[in-house]
């Protein structure tokens, strides 16, 4: 029986949600098309996350190694190589995320494989993949039908599907040794870097007022920071105002920041890319300001102004000035 | 040390209303602006930094037609020193792998040290042509890259990675890295910036000259058989406050107060 391959994402000793959310999405498919999961997992001393993976997949693959302890493309590579050239599988599933967004290219290169990079949704009909992916900054939905293949690489996007540890299986734990490793190119896993200790936890607000790339230009910045001040709110932003150095790194709402769950999430100028919605979508109430109305943020957000922020401020301020 | 930098030209979609073609496969760009892809600005910046600070040669590389050479212009006045463009239309519906498979095979003679792409496209998104050109190339890399240091035929990276967590590596030269945007400011470019590099000579080579076939580019070479666009479903979507500027305002503002619980 043909099978889905899931590569099971771990760092530093935690298994990450994307393994599971993907592992739901194999299992979906392997239901409708009569093909067996399995989990794989690189690493060394990996035996607390092996269980976590039994009752998702009905096989743990594991390779255990110290050159795995660390994510590392080098050694990944010729881990995956080893391992897919035994299988075969029908369907390869990556994340989307640091590791996969890393590993996924070079692998399809190394093994000939079509590469499908960060789907949203993925269907499976007589051996024909079809995919759906957001283009152009989540504003256009692309639904691709791939051609026929024996094997397909797929990165997934995260928050896809809903992560589950119980999935209704029991998989069996298989070990696969590792390679000699041989094909190495001198890329060295040195550590980990943790942000500094910022002024502002901005996932202790109640209430965030954030700031995308439609603030336009630094000097605007204080127009928000009074409107945050006159709500009692913390002031946050989206990567393009982070990137620009306008506001701190550990002011970031999203997949490379900080996850949010305020009461009121205020989203002046920010498009909503997915990344930043991750980061937010779980906010009790979400109001955003864009003067595009296309803007993917309005796909989330409870309430919704179409109109330029830096006319929409002052007049808000005021509201809160008088009282 | 030497560096070659793989640039892309992208509409701007950012604020554009965006409009789908009756044939539904692409989309109107008729009336779009285009520029360089926000992540390889960051690339072309960083090149320039690193042979401003060590020396060597910048050469930038795109895929495309004449409307191309619009952002090796863009590079060149940015401090590169040399640019190649493949001129070739059958591009426009390669998958990543195809594209990288153009990219290769212009570079593959250029003497580099480094190579430099944006870690993704704003326009496709595959994130994907930097990597599989490392892996063609057989050398080592690292994505998503924020910070670069250059030592003695050897480079040290910071690699982003979720929850404002960074990776650092270490290899050794030649290398492809993905530059992630944020890793500098990019430094802005003047008309009069673009007319003072008019005069360099952009190399121009074609896929013939590369000896790529039909079937490793354009709708044969690539991995996917078609493509249906359309707009993201609403969904239940934002309640969208209507009135005059002040009605809205007021309507915001007790929507802050009932939620957020301010007084």
């Amino acid at each position: 029986m043909d099978e889905i391959l899931v590569l099971a994402e771990h760092r530093q000793g935690e298994l990450r949600d994307i393994t599971l959310e993907m592992l739901a999405a194999a299992n979906t498919l392997g239901r409708e098309n009569d093909l067996t999961t399995a989990a794989l997992l690189l690493g060394h001393e990996t035996s607390s996350l092996s269980g976590k993976l039994k009752g998702a997949c009905d096989k743990v693959l594991v390779m255990e190694d110290p050159e795995l302890a660390h994510y590392n493309a080098d050694q990944y590579l010729m881990a995956m190589e080893t391992v897919f050239r035994e299988r075969k599988p029908l369907l390869t599933l990556i994340g989307h995320t640091a590791i996969g967004m890393d590993l996924a290219p070079a692998m399809a290169a190394r093994l000939s494989l079509p590469l499908v990079t960060d789907c949203a949704e993925l269907s499976l009909e007589e051996g024909r993949l079809g995919v759906l992916r957001q283009i152009y900054g989540g504003k256009i939905n692309a639904q691709l039908a791939m051609k026929p293949s024996d094997h397909y690489l797929i990165s997934l996007r995260t928050g896809s599907f809903e992560a589950e540890v119980e999935q209704g299986k029991s998989g069996d734990v298989e070990t696969i040794p590792a390679p000699d490793w041989t094909n190495l190119r001198g890329r060295k896993f040195l550590g980990y870097v943790e942000a500094e200790l910022a002024d502002v936890d901005i996932a202790a607000a109640d209430i965030l007022v954030s700031i995308g790339r439609g603030i336009g230009k630094p000097e605007n910045i204080p127009l928000a920071q009074e409107f945050a001040d006159a709500i009692g709110a913390t002031l946050s932003c989206s990567r393009p105002v982070a990137d620009e150095e306008w506001l701190p790194k550990s002011r970031q709402v999203g997949t490379s920041g900080k996850t949010v769950r305020p009461k009121v999430y205020i989203a002046l100028g920010i498009s909503g890319a997915y990344q930043h919605q991750a980061g937010m979508k779980n906010a009790d109430t979400i109001i955003a300001v864009n003067k595009d109305p296309m803007a993917p943020i309005f796909a989330i957000a409870h309430y919704g102004i179409v109109d330029d922020l830096l006319k929409v401020l002052p007049l808000l301020t005021e509201k809160f000035a008088k009282k | 040390m030497n560096i070659v930098v793989c640039v892309k030209q992208v509409p701007e979609v950012i604020d554009a209303e965006l409009e789908i073609n009756k044939e539904g496969t692409g989309i109107l760009k008729e009336d779009l602006e285009f520029d360089i892809n926000e992540w390889d600005n960051y690339a072309v910046e960083e090149a320039v930094r690193i042979k401003e600070a060590h020396g060597g040669k910048v050469t930038v590389v795109t895929l495309g037609d004449e409307d191309c050479e619009d952002v090796l212009r863009t590079a060149l006045a940015m401090g590169a020193d040399e640019a190649i463009r493949i001129d070739e239309e059958r591009f426009e519906l390669s998958d990543a792998a195809g594209i990288a498979r153009g990219l290769y095979r212009a570079i593959r003679d250029v003497p580099f040290d480094l190579l430099l792409t944006g870690a993704q496209g704003s326009d496709d998104g595959w994130a994907q042509v930097g990597l599989t050109l490392a892996e063609l190339l057989g050398i080592p890399y690292a994505s998503l890259v924020v910070k670069v240091e250059i030592r003695e035929s050897a480079i040290t990276v910071h690699r982003e990675l979720e929850s404002n967590t960074q990776e650092l590596l270490e290899m050794p030269l030649p290398a492809a890295l993905t530059i992630q945007t944020g890793i500098n400011n990019p430094r802005y470019v003047s008309i009069m910036g673009i007319q003072k590099v008019r005069r360099i000579e952009i190399k121009e080579t074609n896929s013939e000259e590369l000896g790529l076939s039909e079937a490793e580019i354009g709708p044969q070479g690539s991995s996917v058989a078609s493509q249906k666009l359309s707009l993201p479903p609403v969904g239940e979507g934002a309640e969208i406050l209507t009135g005059s500027l002040d009605e809205i305002s007021e309507k915001t503002a007790q929507i802050i107060r009932d939620k957020g619980g301010v007084i």
